[in-house]
């Protein structure tokens, strides 16, 4: 079997042998093969990896299935490995294959730890499929189906509504962002007659223009990349998200799955890059998400909702950089994000786990020392995506500052600054977490400290990995290493002689966020109740979330509601549906009644109306017979 | 009056009289001697127009008459014996379960 196959299905062999058969062969089964197969998936993709430096640049291509011929046109089930989906294939199995393992200790006393494990490789398959698909149809097919995954994983303790409900919105949502995939893909089949992205790509820069606005296609994908990637407008899905596991918030939320927005505008660099209005349209959207979240951050009281809302942050970020032409260095960012998120992710879940399930930082405090490597890995991450030099977070961010001002494809002094005032704020709620969790002196009540303890190997371990990662990740430009496949944008060269002094800056503002954080949080929770309490508007608004969900509900939940109730359930459902049925049966019950009374019982009465009846018809036929 | 006019008439005679037994009486029983009478004056009138016809045809189909007639008879009068024993009367007119 094809390389590029196996990896593919390695993860679906995992869901179906747990999902099958995991329940009745007991925990060891399941950690084995729920593990085993991605780490496996991973070893094949770096051999992959290996191959496609062998093969000088070009793709791997691997066709595993022809699932429709239409005419001239047959949809394939194929593979394309390049640079970038070799990175993302490495990303997601490579991450993945660490959350699988901490989850082993993780979700170690779950009762539904065999569906879990399946649901996970699930998403697994789904997302490589994703990543590896050569065309958009393939594409589409993990697209969706890691919606499916992150549904079911949201949703696991599905016995609590609220955890139901959570996956649900986030199912929701994000169909609305695939309506606007669906219509972009059906342009493009409709214009260039093929789905596959190299073909896409070849055909917006060659020499004749395709028949369709690479503009309106653009935005419609991106439309389909704002729900996956949770931007604005539809990044109200993410927060609720949380309601997972914790490692699934580390895996689907955090490091892959919402990344796929940005692999789908990075894939499809060759169509952005003659849609200018579009790629406007990005970068705004994604400065945007990023600055908003990050106020709502500051301000968030639950340990994995500050994360969250630091994701959707960072994906701004990215989106920023595809939006100014710099689709190696948003891949760079979603690189560096997937190692200090997952990490950070993974640190709250073992916060949560040696707190017995709290999850409120003001009721947290002086974990330093209890959970040292927890505290280390943390921090580590927390530096990491604050951007201090010399972690991950610092090269990727950086460089995507410096596009963002001052690329030749929409960079502009604007961009640059709200993007560096989210630095600031990036810096600041990261180590106002750090200081309320780790810090600040203890504000636990006596059963929580009493039960705190460090968390077993199999997520230390992933821990230390991961800050590792987080720490070194940086040095390996990914964006250089990809400039083969999608160059880099011209900066303006008067610009050029400003780099160092920008780098220094955002130094100085991540340094800026470390301090302020310091100032406020130092002595505990007292000095930000003073400030909430000058500011009481701007809390209420800050943690109303800019008040999105309850707009939302308003604009589009109660008209909806109003109309299912009025017009569809009591108009169109009870009155005219029901009604005409209900109006039939009793005009054929009185009809019925009207005429039963011919039926009187009395045999002879019944002989007359015969002998009648036979009279008139001779009288009939001698007539006109 | 020729004899083929006298035995349609008497063919007639025994209809009609059936007809209006089958009409007036009320006991299943007499009811169906009646519609037996019916029958008769049917069959005589075949069989007259077969004689004046000249052919055979219509007194053979005398015969599947009478079979029809026997068999007719055969599950009556069972049905009107389980129905009278049931509902301890030979009256008609109470056996109205299905009237509207």
């Amino acid at each position: 079997m094809n390389l590029l196959t196996l990896i593919v299905l390695l993860p679906l062999a995992g869901f179906l042998l747990n999902g099958l058969f995991g329940a009745r062969l007991g925990k060891g089964f399941v950690s084995v093969v729920g593990c085993g197969l991605p780490v496996l998936a991973f070893l094949a993709a770096v051999r992959a990896f290996g191959e496609l430096d062998g093969a000088a640049g070009l793709a791997l291509v691997a066709t595993a299935y022809t699932w429709a011929v239409v005419g001239d046109f047959s949809f394939d089930i194929s593979f394309y490995l390049d640079r970038l989906s070799a990175l993302m294939t490495l990303i997601v199995t490579g991450v993945g294959s660490l959350i699988h393992i901490y989850s082993t200790g993780y979700m170690k006393d779950d009762a539904s730890y065999a569906r879990y494990f399946a649901y996970l490789n699930l998403f697994l398959f789904f997302m490589l499929l994703l990543v590896l698909g050569r065309s958009l149809l393939v594409c589409f097919v993990g697209w969706e189906g890691v919606g499916l995954a992150s549904y079911l994983l949201i949703g696991f303790w599905f016995e609590d509504p609220a955890k139901a409900a959570a996956g649900k919105k986030a199912f929701i949502t994000n169909r609305v962002g695939d309506a606007g995939f669906l219509l972009g893909m059906f342009l493009l089949y409709h214009a260039l007659g093929t789905l596959d992205f190299d073909a896409v790509n070849a055909a917006f820069q060659g020499p004749v223009a395709p028949a369709v606005s690479a503009s309106l296609v653009g935005v419609l994908l991106f439309i389909g990349a704002t729900g996956k990637s949770a931007q604005i407008p539809l990044h109200v899905w993410l927060p609720d998200a949380m309601a997972g596991p914790t490692p699934v918030s580390a895996l689907i939320h955090a490091a892959t799955m919402v990344t796929a927005g940005v692999y789908l505008v990075a894939r499809l660099n060759g169509l952005y890059l003659v849609a200018p209005e579009a790629s406007q349209l990005i970068a705004v959207v994604g400065v945007a998400t990023a600055f908003f979240a990050a106020t709502i951050a500051v301000v968030q009281t639950d340990i994995k909702k500050v994360l969250a809302y630091s994701t959707i942050s960072q994906l701004g970020f990215m989106f920023l950089a595809l939006g100014v032409g710099a689709y190696g260095v948003a891949v760079f960012h979603v690189y560096t994000h997937a190692f200090f998120k997952a990490c950070l992710f993974l640190g709250a879940g073992s916060v949560i786990h040696a707190l017995g399930g709290e999850q409120d930082i003001r009721r947290m405090g002086g974990l330093a020392k209890r959970i040292p490597v927890t505290f280390v890995a943390f921090a580590v991450a927390t530096a990491a995506i604050a951007g201090l030099p010399p972690l991950a977070g610092f090269f990727s961010k950086d460089e995507i500052l410096w596009y963002a001002f001052a690329s030749e494809r929409g960079g502009s002094a604007l961009l640059w600054a709200v993007a560096s005032v989210t630095a600031l704020l990036t810096a600041f709620y990261m180590f106002r977490l750090l200081m309320l969790t780790f810090l600040t002196p203890s504000r636990m009540d006596e059963h929580t400290e009493h039960h705190v303890h460090e968390s077993p190997l199999s997520m230390n371990g992933v821990l230390a990995v991961l800050a590792v990662l987080s720490a070194i990740g940086g040095f390996f430009h990914v964006h250089l290493f990809l400039e083969p496949v999608m160059p880099l944008p011209e900066t303006a060269h008067a610009l050029e002689h400003l780099e160092l002094p920008l780098i220094i800056l955002a130094v100085v503002v991540g340094l800026a966020g470390l301090a302020a954080a310091v100032y406020v949080y130092r002595g505990g929770l007292d000095r930000a109740e003073r400030l909430e309490r000058r500011f009481p508007g701007l809390h209420r608004l800050l943690s109303g979330r800019y008040y999105v969900d309850e707009l939302y509900e308003a604009v589009l939940g109660r008209p909806l509601h109003w109309v299912s109730d009025r017009v569809f359930l009591k108009l169109g459902d009870r009155r005219l549906i029901d009604g005409s049925l209900h109006g039939l049966a009793s005009l054929a019950q009185r009809a019925a009644g009207r005429l039963s009374s011919v039926e009187t019982g009395q045999l002879q009465q019944y002989l007359w109306l015969a002998l009648m009846g036979i009279v008139a018809m001779l009288a009939w036929m001698w007539r006109y017979g | 009056m020729d004899r083929t006019q006298l035995l349609l008439g008497l063919a007639f005679a025994l209809f009609s009289l059936g007809f209006v037994g089958v009409m007036i009486r009320r006991n299943a029983l007499v009811m169906l001697m009646f519609m037996e009478l019916m029958l008769n004056g049917v069959i005589l009138s075949l069989v007259t127009f077969a004689e004046r016809s000249a052919t055979l045809s219509g007194a053979v189909l005398v015969f599947p008459v009478f079979v029809v007639a026997a068999a007719e008879i055969a599950i009556a009068i069972p049905i009107v014996l389980l129905v009278a024993r049931r509902r301890r009367t030979l009256d008609v007119g109470a056996w109205s379960e299905l009237k509207g």
